[in-house]
């Protein structure tokens, strides 16, 4: 890979871990459904160290994506917060209240979008969508000093500054993608929380999107979660990997360790469906069917689709042991 | 949009024009024996101190219109006089020009549509936003039922229904007419109060039943706003309430509703023209209810081009403006 | 089958929609056998008897049983607007098939007329309409001439959902498969399309009766037939409402109103069952 602080495998690439930056404790959401709770994110811990870059991995309908709604706690009914914490810094999020907790988001974890989605405003403007983000920030700023900091914001992401005043529909894909990472940066947050950001972006695309991300990250020493499913890419860019699976975090080590000597044995499918670390893939290739959250088996939720599988993993759900600092699995097995 | 778009938009309009003429033209021809002519007959041997004018309305239209002509030449004289605003002599009153006695209801019927529109558009529009937004006073979902029922009802229904209580069991306001029998038409404050009082319950017939109908579109409308991806992103960057349900929410969910009022003008008219009949309310609508029973044709044929080529032109003027509100369609400055 | 019972039993505005007309056709029924029907014609009775037993709806002043109007009038008002609203769905529907499925000029030209069509207002038409027509209409005639602009509406919309429902994988499969267009869509869009189609039409009865109504009330429907429209005729005809003869126009706005509830209530519930995402929102 070309791209510098891509892909090292070890957990010291900026040498200034300085501890934990966000730390996320037992974490539950359910979705309130006529025949019970669906629980989408079930009892889901990790620490998150700063400049560190978190990869998390699943299928769809994993709980990934709702998980890095519920850290912005900007979960919607029918689906709430069941429990758990989420420490940015040393502040526990649930006990700020709606308006502190509005000003966290973006200047202290920000979002980046789905890149398959249209999330930019089709009636505003690059450069009102990212005057309104500041202004609701208390960030008072001239006309002139606007324009500087939007032209400095885009350029750093690698757009043009006429781009401030184009309408969405006049991007391209990546450009709207870079814009969302621009309006992303614009308070300099501690966190980057990036849901899928190249999904539907074509391959070229998503490489310069990735390498976009990464060099904001660096310039701000913020830490980054990424949120997707593919494996090549995470294997490229994250220092560690978190994998997913109906709902509970099934596995966490350093990325090199799991892609060496992946514990889980869902994790292992993974891998081994990889065609090799160079060539990029999907996780498609695995036997069995993703499980329905609604309608989970008791036990081990992978118990269905694992060769390992015995009379305990059918009745005993596997508890999350700490392997190393920073490593861990939850499986009878492993 | 380009400039080839408007040009199209204005053929439209053209052949509206030509359309609502022609069937002015043919229709009447349909049934074998022309009712115009018919009708003339009648009056002239009526008699009376029009006699003479009657008498040279005949002569005149027989002259442009009898059979012995062919039918082309017949349609292109029409055309020639409706191109000129010449829709002949009213046959009822005459000698009086149906063109002046359009001109003199016009004001009326303008005033009245355009009062009731723009409010019933306003607060209809508000309303539904409101309607649909988590965040809104508990109370306000108590006005979805009486909105949905008036919504249901045709507007002169509901006129009758206000008669009879605020102008005949508690007589607050005048019952008919658009001022008071002895008043004289000038412009003095007292005039002026007179027409307004006159105008309270027809308006209030319209505007009650057609603000239920855009609270119900715009609600619908927010609906399918509040879950689109911008809206969710826009949380994520921590902008306020207001700001996501004013310039994201409601910015978008308008769009369709001023696509919706180009449609609904035509509807609001015909509902108008009842309303305006049975509060014998000085406009286009009574003019046109006087025409048909006295079987005024030219009267009927000026009244039904004039309007169709007004709402026409309020149509294209709404198309036009439309761009400026969605920058995805926009005219290309040339 | 029970599920669908269950859910049209949650399905409030359905169920309120039905019994208010169910209510209606009860009245009419029930009526027929308590009531005259032939006291609905003129000089029947003794004229302006406000309401008693004997005559609970009381009498006009033409002579009209009120109670016996209604029962006669309230269902030739349905028929007119019935008749109209399926012709209008009818002719929409095969040309909306026909401009959705085959594109081309075909759909221009269909889009075209009804996209003008539907900004004109079109109450004016059928004014210009039914005054061309010599004579009084009959309420049949009063039916097809409303049915002449009836079509417009249901055109539009119903091409929009073909249009979408075309997109789907199961006729991008049919086709493939070797089935005809006539038999994809007969046998892959109708029945996805008639829960949409019911709603188009039941919203399309209601539309015939306002405009039928619309016309009555100026002067121009069938003058010797009791229908509602008519009767409010006669009621602004004769001033009622400055005479203070509250009970001439009371009962046919009443019944109106509720034909217009509960075609609304209807058609509210069937969207519900065209747009399974409504369910969740509305």
């Amino acid at each position: 890979m070309t791209t510098d602080g891509m892909n090292t495998g070890d957990m010291n690439t900026g040498g200034m871990n300085t501890g934990a930056i966000l730390r996320v404790e037992r974490l539950r959401v359910g979705f309130d459904h006529p025949l019970g709770v669906v629980q989408a994110v079930d009892d889901v811990s990790f620490t998150l160290l700063a400049n560190e870059r978190l990869g998390l991995a699943g299928e769809s309908g994993s709980g990934k994506s709702t998980m890095a709604l519920a850290i912005l706690r900007m979960i919607k009914p029918p689906g709430r917060i069941q429990g758990g914490a989420v420490y940015l810094d040393r502040t526990e999020l649930s006990s700020l209240d709606q308006e502190a907790i509005r000003r966290v988001r973006l200047a202290g974890i920000a979002l980046v979008p789905q890149g398959s989605m249209n999330s930019l405003n089709p009636v505003m403007r690059i450069r009102a969508q990212i005057a309104d983000a500041l202004a609701d920030h208390r960030v008072v700023l001239s006309k002139a000093e606007l324009a500087t900091r939007v032209a400095d914001l885009l350029r750093r992401v690698g757009l043009r500054a006429e781009v401030a005043d184009l309408y969405p529909h006049e991007l391209s894909g990546g450009m709207k993608q870079r814009a969302c990472i621009a309006i992303a940066i614009c308070l300099s947050p501690q966190v980057i929380i990036a849901d899928e950001p190249t999904s539907a972006l074509d391959v070229v695309v998503q490489r310069q999107v990735m390498e976009t991300l990464a060099r904001v990250q660096r310039d701000l020493g913020a830490a980054v979660i990424l949120v997707g499913h593919d494996m090549g890419l995470m294997a490229q860019f994250v220092d560690r990997l978190g994998v997913m699976y109906a709902g509970r975090l099934v596995e966490i080590a350093p990325i090199g360790e799991i892609i060496t000597r992946p514990r889980h044995p869902y994790t292992q499918m993974l891998i081994s469906s990889l065609p090799s670390l160079e060539a990029r893939g999907t996780m498609h290739g695995i036997p069995g069917l993703a499980p329905l959250l609604r309608d989970l088996p008791p036990g081990c939720a992978f118990h269905p689709r694992c060769p390992r599988a015995d009379a305990r993993c059918r009745t005993e759900k596997p508890a999350v042991r700490d392997l190393a600092p920073g490593q861990q699995v939850a499986c009878h097995h492993a | 949009m380009h400039l080839i778009d408007i040009v199209k938009r204005c053929g439209v309009f053209v052949v509206i024009v030509w359309l609502a003429a022609s069937l002015n033209f043919f229709l009447p021809k349909l049934s074998g024996q022309d009712p115009v002519r018919t009708k003339l007959l009648q009056q002239a041997q009526l008699g009376g101190y029009v006699q003479q004018g009657i008498d040279e309305m005949v002569k005149v239209y027989e002259a442009r219109f009898g059979l012995d002509r062919p039918m082309w030449q017949q349609y292109l004289s029409y055309l020639g006089d409706v191109a000129r605003l010449d829709f002949n002599y009213s046959i009822a009153s005459y000698p009086r020009t149906v063109s002046s006695m359009i001109a003199e209801a016009v004001p009326w019927t303008v005033g009245l549509l355009g009062m009731t529109t723009i409010l019933s558009f306003v607060i209809g529009t508000i309303l539904g936003a409101l309607l649909a937004w988590p965040r809104a006073p508990r109370w306000m979902a108590w006005l979805m039922p009486p909105l949905w029922a008036l919504h249901a009802i045709p507007f002169f229904l509901l006129g009758l229904i206000l008669m009879y209580v605020f102008a005949f069991q508690l007589p607050l306001l005048p019952i008919f007419g658009g001022y008071s029998a002895g008043a004289r038409p000038e412009l003095s404050i007292g005039f002026i109060l007179d027409v307004a009082r006159h105008a309270v319950l027809p308006a209030l017939s319209i505007i009650l039943v057609a603000t239920g109908g855009w609270a119900l579109g715009m609600r619908g409308m927010m609906v399918t706003t509040m879950g689109e991806d911008y809206v969710t992103f826009a949380e994520g960057k921590g902008l306020s309430n207001l700001t996501i349900f004013m310039r994201y929410c409601l910015r978008n969910a308008i769009l369709p509703q001023v696509t919706a009022l180009a449609l609904a003008l035509g509807q609001i008219l015909s509902g108008a023209v009842l309303v305006e009949v049975i509060f014998g309310y000085p406009g286009i609508g009574a003019l046109l209810f006087q025409a048909i029973r006295e079987n005024d044709h030219f009267l009927i044929q000026g009244i039904v081009f004039t309007v169709i080529v007004a709402l026409g032109l309020t149509t294209l003027i709404l198309d036009l403006f439309y761009p400026l509100l969605d920058p995805r369609i926009s005219y290309r400055r040339t | 089958m029970h599920g669908f019972l269950g859910y049209v039993r949650r399905n409030n505005s359905l169920v309120l929609g039905s019994a208010l007309l169910l209510f209606l056709a009860l009245f009419v029924i029930i009526g027929h056998f308590v009531v005259d029907v032939e006291d609905a014609r003129a000089l029947s009775v003794r004229p302006l008897q406000p309401p008693s037993w004997k005559y609970p709806f009381g009498t006009d002043r033409q002579g009209r049983d009120l109670l016996a109007v209604m029962v006669a009038g309230t269902p030739l008002t349905l028929r007119i607007g019935f008749i109209a609203g399926f012709l209008g769905v009818g002719i929409g529907t095969v040309l909306a098939f026909v401009a959705a499925y085959y594109r081309g000029w075909a759909d221009t030209i269909i889009r075209g007329i009804a996209d003008i069509g539907l900004t004109v207002p079109g109450l004016l038409i059928l004014i210009i309409i039914a005054v061309s027509i010599r004579g009084g209409l009959s309420v049949n005639q009063m039916a097809i001439v409303v049915a002449s602009l009836a079509w417009l509406n249901p055109t539009r919309t119903i091409r929009a959902q073909v249009l979408s429902l075309r997109e789907r994988g199961y006729v991008e499969i049919a086709r493939m498969s070797g089935m005809s267009g006539p038999a994809i869509i007969l046998f892959e869009l109708m029945p996805n399309l008639l829960p949409y189609l019911a709603a188009t039409l039941v919203n399309a009865v209601s539309s015939a009766i306002l405009a039928s109504i619309g016309l009555e009330v100026l002067g121009l429907g069938p003058i010797d037939a009791p229908t509602l429209g008519m009767t409010l005729y006669w009621v602004n005809f004769n001033a009622a409402m400055i005479n203070g003869w509250w009970w001439w126009w009371t009962a046919p706005t009443i019944i109106i109103v509720i034909v217009f509830l509960g075609l609304f209530f209807v058609t509210v519930g069937l969207d519900e069952i065209a747009n399974p995402r409504l369910r969740r929102s509305a």
